[in-house]
């Protein structure tokens, strides 16, 4: 079913955390909802399912109006980040649940409750285990049954709150394909939360990147990591090096320098470039290296990695205080001879976005943000 | 080479006794812990079990049966048991309401639940008493309609919920405090109104703590003596409770039948605390933590 979002604001005791948000979700689409912690993903996620109310703006069901409508009435199937299963109830009575109260005339007889919960039994893959209480499961296996309990209400749209966050990575792998799976065979319209861009990235049709209670930006996970819509996205979907730049006649310049960098809009745009400061964002994998000086940023190596595939270049830039971090494949680093630590070269970004200079706190909280790579060189080498 | 087999044969005995442990200090805190249940409850009870058979079967049977004996033993369990009940239920309602709602003086009320336990048992009887005697503020209101609660088991009672309310309050409150929000929301959105999520969701998880305070009160009813002795009257047959029995057989200085009364008063109390741990264990083995 589909699902608009018309300015819906949400206030907290005077704190704002939803600013006038707008949103359509299409029928049987899978969505992301990406985000920090504290970017209002969760109370969005909420707000759909009923759970809370907006301060302001409303919320649609396939074209009628359910800003009013209880949770109880939305028939909206929900997933909590820590299942919520009926701890004294089995297996097969928590995916029941949800037909045994409904009322008398609408309630389902036991042989087809019985017969639904084992046709979803075999859906999350857990046949033979009706018998269970949630403390016999493992977390994954709890996890499948909070979703086929969610399932057994046939909801018009299924809300996922941080499905896999309390996961270990291997099972978290596992799941999140076996859901991309189940979603192309039940075509549920669903929605979940996540601040892991990863799984964003490998398992939404679209990508809601969201902060500080407002949406970023809206798109397919090539839109959103290929061009980012806001310095914000940039970080936040990989890692990005930011240059401070100045723009003058058409000439993007790094501050400090007189050769230009590029003389064209980022990524193919043929806006008219604006005079005054700005700030580059290029992507480590984005810089080639080069042979001329047209176009180039010159700089020293100052330490190489190797890892998983490719090869991760810091260089230091005369009058930059942060070293850039540059990224190539690693046959194709070892084929250039001149790579070594104190060796000088020239890099030069392929593609880049541009953005007017934020302001100096804006700009701290990017320099806490670049610590970011090197978290990722930690995820990546334990995965 | 000995030394190490004796050593080996300490450690091979330690471990069909206790699992092992990094933490020092066993086989004192054991020994403290057997002397002490020892020396303060199986010591006493174990006299008491030897006083009453020092008495032959016969005389223990002609005691335990006897209709005056019955009679008091049925009325404090009888009563001890209604008042558990009623406490559990309210209790109950009580503890989902300092839970759940916020309301101002709600600190006052909860540390006035605590009250019964405070107070000398004594000064509640005589309270009680006064007001639900014939003369008093409710007891005069009572009795144009008939119902009369001082001198009968219906004032036992009310003296036994008196006292056994914080028992059931302060068990199940934290335990509900613990039942997650999460639990009741996942509820709603499944389509279950409010008084399917009370009674299939929230009872349920709560069910192990509930009875533990039913039968905390109902043991501390049973052998509750005085707040009940001023408002029950105290009639032979009709208002006498058990413990009351073994005080004055002991006045009349006839030890071994206030031991019978007593040993019974054991046996009966004991099975049911065994069989509510029995309900509980079986009910805790199903939901595990998880």
């Amino acid at each position: 079913m589909d699902v608009s979002i018309k300015n819906i604001r949400k206030e907290f005791q005077g704190a704002i955390a939803l600013k006038d948000v707008s949103l359509d979700i299409r029928s049987g689409e899978l969505i992301a909802l990406l985000g920090p912690s504290g970017s209002g993903k969760t109370t969005l996620l909420r707000l759909i399912a009923g759970l809370e109310f907006s301060t302001r703006g409303s919320i649609y069901f396939g074209g009628e109006d359910a800003s009013a409508k209880s949770v109880r009435d939305r028939h909206i199937g929900f997933v909590f980040q820590h299942y919520a299963l009926f701890k004294h109830m089995t297996v097969f009575d928590n995916i029941a649940f949800g037909l045994k109260v409904r009322k008398k005339a609408v309630r389902p007889d036991k042989m087809l409750i019985a017969k639904k919960v084992y046709e979803l039994l075999e859906l999350v893959q857990l046949q033979g285990l009706e018998k269970r209480y949630p403390s016999q499961l493992s977390g994954g296996q709890r996890q499948r049954v909070a979703l086929a309990r969610a399932l057994a209400i046939d909801p018009t749209v299924l809300l996922l709150d941080e499905p896999f966050g309390a996961l270990d990575a291997q099972v978290r792998k596992d799941l999140r394909r076996w859901l991309r799976a189940l979603h192309a065979q039940t075509k549920h319209t669903t929605v979940f939360v996540t601040h892991d861009q990863e799984e964003a990235l490998e398992l939404a049709d679209r990508v809601v990147v969201m902060s500080a209670g407002a949406i970023e930006q809206v798109g397919t996970p090539n839109e959103v990591y290929d061009h980012p819509a806001t310095p914000f996205v940039y970080e936040f979907l990989g890692s990005a090096n930011v240059l401070p730049v100045h723009v003058r006649d058409g000439h993007i310049r790094l501050e400090g320098f007189e050769t230009t960098i590029a003389t064209h809009h980022p990524n193919g745009s043929h806006q008219t470039l604006v005079d005054g400061r700005g700030e580059l964002f290029v992507r480590p994998h984005d810089f080639e290296l080069c042979d001329e000086r047209h176009h180039a940023i010159p700089g020293i190596i100052r330490m190489i990695r190797s890892f998983s595939g490719m090869t991760r270049l810091e260089i230091a830039v005369t009058g930059l205080e942060r070293l850039i971090t540059v990224e190539m494949q690693r046959n194709h680093a070892k084929e250039s001879a001149a790579l070594a630590v104190g060796a000088r070269i020239l890099i030069r970004p392929r593609q880049f976005g541009l953005f007017p200079s934020r302001s100096d706190s804006a700009a701290k909280s990017a320099e806490i943000s670049q610590i970011h790579p090197h978290l990722r060189v930690i995820q990546d080498g334990a995965g | 080479m000995k030394a190490m087999r004796m050593t080996l044969s300490a450690a091979q005995s330690q471990s069909w006794f206790r699992a092992p442990s990094i933490l020092p200090g066993f086989g004192l805190t054991m020994g403290v812990t057997i002397f002490w249940l020892g020396f303060i409850v199986l010591i006493p009870l174990g006299a008491l079990l030897f006083k009453s058979a020092s008495l032959g079967w016969t005389e223990f049977w002609e005691i335990a049966f006897s209709s005056r004996t019955l009679g008091a033993l049925k009325l404090s369990f009888g009563t001890a048991f209604a008042a558990a009940m009623v406490n559990a239920v309210m209790g109950l309602l009580l503890a989902f309401v300092l839970v759940r709602y916020q309301f101002i003086g709600k600190r006052i009320i909860d540390a006035a639940i605590d009250l019964p336990f405070a107070l000398p048992t004594a000064v509640a009887g005589i309270a009680l008493a006064t007001l639900y005697g014939p003369n008093g503020w409710i007891g005069s209101l009572l009795a144009p309609l008939g119902i009369k609660v001082a001198y009968t088991p219906l004032g036992i009672t009310i003296a036994l919920i008196f006292i056994g309310l914080p028992f059931v309050v302060r068990t199940v409150q934290p335990v509900l405090e613990e039942v997650e929000v999460e639990l009741e929301e996942a509820a709603a959105t499944l389509g279950a109104n409010r008084f399917q999520t009370i009674t299939k969701v929230i009872l349920p998880t709560v069910l192990p703590a509930l009875l533990t305070g039913f039968a905390l009160a109902l043991a501390r009813g049973v052998g509750e003596y005085g707040s009940v002795i001023f408002i029950a009257g105290n009639i032979p047959y009709v208002s006498e409770i058990a413990p009351l029995l073994i005080v004055i057989r002991l006045e009349e200085f006839d030890v071994p039948a206030a031991t019978v009364v007593a040993a019974t008063m054991l046996m009966i109390s004991f099975s049911i605390l065994l069989l509510i741990n029995l309900i509980q264990t079986i009910s805790r083995r199903r939901f595990g933590r998880g």
